[in-house]
């Protein structure tokens, strides 16, 4: 996906998140972010988070200064954000997406091969290791893509962020926007440790602290 | 703004003079000591121009502004609690629901509708929102699901939105004068004073709490001594600002400071209940919404009917909805 060809695509993005994107989380939800200070100024970045909502990616891309929205780029689903056309349209030129395939067919290329090239351009990658939306306000298991990806990147600044509330506000299956107030908690940069089934530990240990830093909200 | 008071002017200027004052002595008491507890106060003090700024913008701008403001300020704060109580999944609908009353309860009161007003969230909240958890149909939960979101209803919308139908208040011996804002503007400043009073008391005189188990910090000398406080200025100002007489606003002092007391130990018992110590992160020094209109939800409704028997009312349009006392 060549961005350059499209002019307008940077500033879509901006009017998009300064008039829609903004003014609805604010007043609709209602962010309390904690330690957003811990989030990156420069690329290239990857950031990680839980996955609850198709909200989360809005959420996450609105905590960054609006200049940093060109170097922002969310890993997506192929199979689902490139499903028709409309959608299709607005993953690439709005969000921005990398497109990956989910069902890893073995024998085509490597999967993570966008992703790197995004990085390196500089991009901040935006990164939900459950790969789905799950279950409403649980953390999944975490799939080792990003450990894939620090293995090859050690020096790649890795910071976690657990979001808490979305889940509830707009969980799957649901088209129905429910106000809630949502908390969103940016953990300290995660470096590589040398090994794979480690690092995922370390990471599933730091976003499940993240999480218990937010008071218990029950939601049977 | 025509015929808008002049003593309502004057003491919206007055509370900017108060808080420039307030604003001055914390920057001078963290020059001299600095500290954590500086800086928070310094924090509140930031966020009370904020409030302050909008409530008084808000007041001054028209009647439909006024309105929204409390509609919004209802909202915010029925999100607060809503997403702090223990909610069920399947009640997400019925949640949306309780929302969607928040236009509707401020729309009577912009319709000068106060048999509506007084009726639409105690009669006919009440009885729709259990019939849409039944076509839902969980019963594992359901009475606490139907009292919680009742009881944020009541607290969050009827009650704050007393404040609103001040406004829309008219004499019907005098129905030029304009008094809506007068009125807001004394329940408002008065039950904020309140607390403030209540505070400075309180950590001044310390003493023995008046309910130890849901907030220790709230002593007898605190209450005792705001509510004094209150009742002095509230004696003076009520000849200003609103159509009562002094004995009359006295009265009206003393409901602000009882009722501000136990609006304020009311929500405390709810976050005590909840494992919590602030209910959001709204008003960086001071917490979330409730927090701040903890009092107010009991003073509103209180302070309403305390002026609303005294005197005979007509409305705006001048299609009476309700007779007064005639």
């Amino acid at each position: 996906m060549n961005r350059s060809d499209v002019p307008y695509a940077d500033w879509l993005r901006r009017l998009f998140f300064l008039l829609l994107v903004r003014p609805v989380l604010g007043l609709i939800l209602g962010l309390n972010g904690r330690h957003l200070q811990r989030l990156p100024r420069r690329g290239p970045a990857l950031v990680v988070a839980n996955h609850n909502s198709h909200l989360d990616v809005f959420v996450l891309m609105s905590l960054f200064p609006g200049a940093l929205l060109p170097r922002l780029q969310p890993v997506a689903a192929a199979d689902y954000f490139l499903s028709h056309r409309l959608l299709s349209w607005f993953a690439r030129r709005v969000l921005a997406i990398i497109p990956i395939e989910r069902h890893g067919r073995s024998g085509r290329r490597d999967p993570l091969a966008p992703i790197e090239s995004a990085l390196d351009r500089g991009q901040i990658v935006i990164l939900f290791p459950e790969g789905t939306r799950g279950e409403p306000e649980t953390l999944g298991q975490l799939q080792s893509g990003v450990a894939h990806l620090l293995q090859r990147h050690p020096d790649l600044a890795c910071i976690p962020v657990v979001m808490r509330g979305l889940g509830k506000a707009l969980p799957r299956g649901e088209a129905l926007l429910v106000p809630f107030c949502c908390d969103v908690v940016v953990g300290e940069a995660l470096a590589w440790n040398g090994d794979r089934r480690q690092f995922m530990a370390q990471l599933e240990e730091r976003m499940a602290a993240l999480l218990a830093e937010l008071h218990p909200s029950s939601w049977e | 703004m025509n015929g808008f008071p002049v003593s309502v002017l004057v003491t919206m200027a007055a509370i900017v003079v108060m808080l420039a004052i307030a604003s001055l002595a914390s920057a001078l008491l963290g020059r001299l000591r600095p500290g954590p507890a500086q800086d928070n106060l310094r924090l509140r003090v930031r966020t009370w121009w904020q409030m302050v700024a909008v409530f008084l913008l808000a007041l001054v701008v028209g009647r439909a502004v006024s309105i929204a403001f409390f509609a919004l300020l209802s909202f915010l704060a029925l999100k607060e609690y809503f997403s702090l109580i223990p909610t069920r999944r399947v009640d997400r609908r019925v949640l949306f629901w309780a929302y969607l009353a928040i236009p509707f309860q401020f729309l009577w009161v912009g319709l000068e509708w106060y048999g509506m007003f007084l009726a639409f969230i105690p009669v006919f909240c009440f009885l729709l929102l259990p019939l849409r958890m039944l076509v839902i149909g969980e019963t594992a939960g359901y009475l606490r699901a139907a009292g919680t979101i009742q009881w944020g209803l009541m607290t969050t919308v009827f009650s704050l939105s007393h404040a609103a139908f001040l406004l829309i208040l008219r004499l019907a011996d005098d129905p030029g004068r304009v008094v809506g804002p007068g009125l807001v503007l004394f329940l408002v400043l008065l039950t904020q004073l309140n607390d403030v009073a209540q505070y400075l008391w309180g950590r001044s005189l310390g003493g023995p709490p008046v309910a130890p188990k849901v907030s220790p910090n709230k002593t007898w000398a605190g209450f005792l001594g705001g509510l004094g406080t209150t009742t002095v200025l509230a004696t003076i100002l009520g000849p200003l600002l609103t159509p009562m007489a002094w004995p009359a606003s006295l009265g009206a002092g003393l409901i602000i400071g009882l009722g501000g007391f136990v609006g304020d130990l009311n929500i405390s018992a709810r976050k005590r209940d909840l494992g919590i110590k602030d209910s959001g992160s709204l008003l960086p020094g001071h917490g979330g919404i409730l927090d701040r209109v903890d009092s107010l939800t009991y003073t509103a409704p209180l302070f309403f009917h305390f002026v609303y028997v005294q005197f005979h009312w007509t409305s705006y349009s001048g299609q009476v909805h309700w007779p007064g006392l005639s």
